[in-house]
């Protein structure tokens, strides 16, 4: 059964940050992962800071980074809204993965704080945004 | 008479330079306030896409009962969130905003409401430091390129505040007064209600695209988890992101005052140097009619006293 493609709009406060058709999205909310084909009943969801993956019609993924925000589904619309998103090659992997480390060091011996747990998932999603994007580069 | 003259070359040269430093600010404020309106429209589909989110919830259930939404009948104290620019020679821009400011401040308290300041600008900083009026925050340093981290600063303030019950000193309704950037002449002060929402307002949203599906009836969304947790997602982005779009607004304003005054600048001390221009040849050509009448009157007398020999 061929449906017509979702249209996806990822946005965030400062900037529309992807646009395009496609036939999947996955992402993260509070209860866990959602997948979108098309067709999906509408429906409005509170994201956690996750990567959300999105399969184009022509068959590649793109990943972004969202810091939260929420995904609403209607019509064959999609639209993702975050306050901050980044898009997979945007993302500076080298810093990422400094930040992340070290972050994740002071988390460990329980010494940070709820901003900087929240930073690190952010890291968490953006360097598995990046390195997604790196793959499909090399792929 | 010479050292008028002299006086006169320096007042001119004094005022070009002036006119250098106008021009300057002129064409930078012009070719900022394209970035401003660049940087406005790439917010606006976030807008749009969280108006169209409120509608949806808003309609989807009429008993929720959110903060958001409630509406206190007497409210007892205000937040106000006055935007003013940082700098000075913006026209009228500042005194517009903090007179308007003024105006709605009066008209809360006259309702017999508390109100909280909140100023973001050096210039309305000064203006309540000077009369001593207390603030209870501050924001300075992004009055013409405000970021978004900035708006998500000053909107976590002001829920925070909304929030809190009224008796710990909690606001019942967030005021903000931003200027409308109408055209490129024409900035209006614009006093608006941020807190509690007025559902259906969207229709004076500008920059609202057309593309948006308006023959589809507001569908039925189902909640993940529930609407009360999507509404408490939802309710710090849609604050930072009005007082994100309130301050991409002034911003522009800002520029497009700053841009007209330094034109107007401009121009006056443009006619000021043609006027002194003016001024320093007549002198000039006063000086050598003087000097050429002393030749005369010098070469007369010495022809006079040379045939009275």
């Amino acid at each position: 059964m061929a449906r017509d493609p979702l249209h996806v709009e990822v946005v965030a406060a400062d900037r529309q940050v992807w646009s395009g058709e496609a036939i999947n999205v996955i992402a993260r909310t509070v209860d866990g992962d959602i997948g979108i084909l098309p067709g999906h009943e509408p429906v409005m969801a509170v994201l956690t800071p996750c990567a959300v993956e999105v399969v184009t019609s022509d068959g590649r993924s793109e990943t972004i980074a969202v810091d939260g925000g929420f995904i609403s589904v209607a019509h064959g619309r999609v639209s993702i809204l975050s306050p901050v998103a980044t898009l997979g090659h945007e993302v500076g992997l080298e810093e990422a993965h400094k930040e992340a480390a070290a972050l994740s060091t002071k988390a460990y011996q329980g010494q940070a704080d709820d901003k900087e747990l929240h930073r690190l998932r952010i890291l968490k999603a953006q360097i598995r945004a990046g390195e997604a994007a790196a793959n499909q580069v090399v792929g | 008479m010479a050292s008028s003259l002299r006086e006169l070359r320096q007042r001119r040269k004094s005022v070009s330079t002036t006119k250098k430093i106008t021009r300057a600010m002129e064409l930078i404020a012009a070719s900022r306030i394209v970035k401003a309106q660049q940087a406005a429209r790439a917010a606006a589909p976030y807008t749009r896409e969280l108006d169209h989110a409120m509608t949806a919830l808003a309609f989807a259930n009429d008993e929720i009962d959110h903060p958001l939404l409630r509406h206190v009948p007497n409210p007892k104290r205000s937040a106000l969130l006055v935007i003013t620019s940082d700098r000075g020679l913006a026209g009228a821009y500042s005194s517009n905003a903090i007179k308007a400011g003024e105006q709605l401040r009066a008209k809360l308290m006259a309702e017999g409401q508390e109100v909280d300041l909140y100023v973001t600008g050096q210039k309305g900083v000064g203006y309540y430091d000077f009369r001593n009026i207390p603030i209870v925050q501050s924001w300075t340093g992004f009055s013409d390129a405000p970021t978004f981290e900035r708006a998500r600063e000053i909107g976590r303030a002001l829920s925070t505040s909304f929030l809190k019950p009224t008796e710990e000193g909690g606001v019942d309704q967030v005021h903000t007064v931003g200027t409308r950037f109408v055209s490129m002449v024409t900035q209006l002060p614009l006093p608006r209600r941020l807190l509690p929402v007025e559902v259906v307002d969207s229709d004076d949203m500008p920059l609202e695209d057309s593309e948006a599906p308006a023959d589809q009836s507001a569908p039925i969304y189902s909640f993940e988890p529930d609407p009360h947790t999507v509404l408490d997602a939802l309710f710090p982005m849609f604050v930072s992101n009005r007082v994100f779009f309130a301050l991409q607004m002034s911003a522009a304003s800002e520029l497009a005052s700053r841009q007209r005054a330094m034109k107007s600048a401009t121009d006056n001390a443009q006619t000021l140097i043609e006027q002194l221009t003016r001024q320093a040849n007549q002198a000039r050509q006063a000086e050598i009619t003087q000097e050429i009448t002393e030749i005369v009157g010098g070469a007369s007398a010495l022809a006079e006293s040379a045939g009275n020999e």
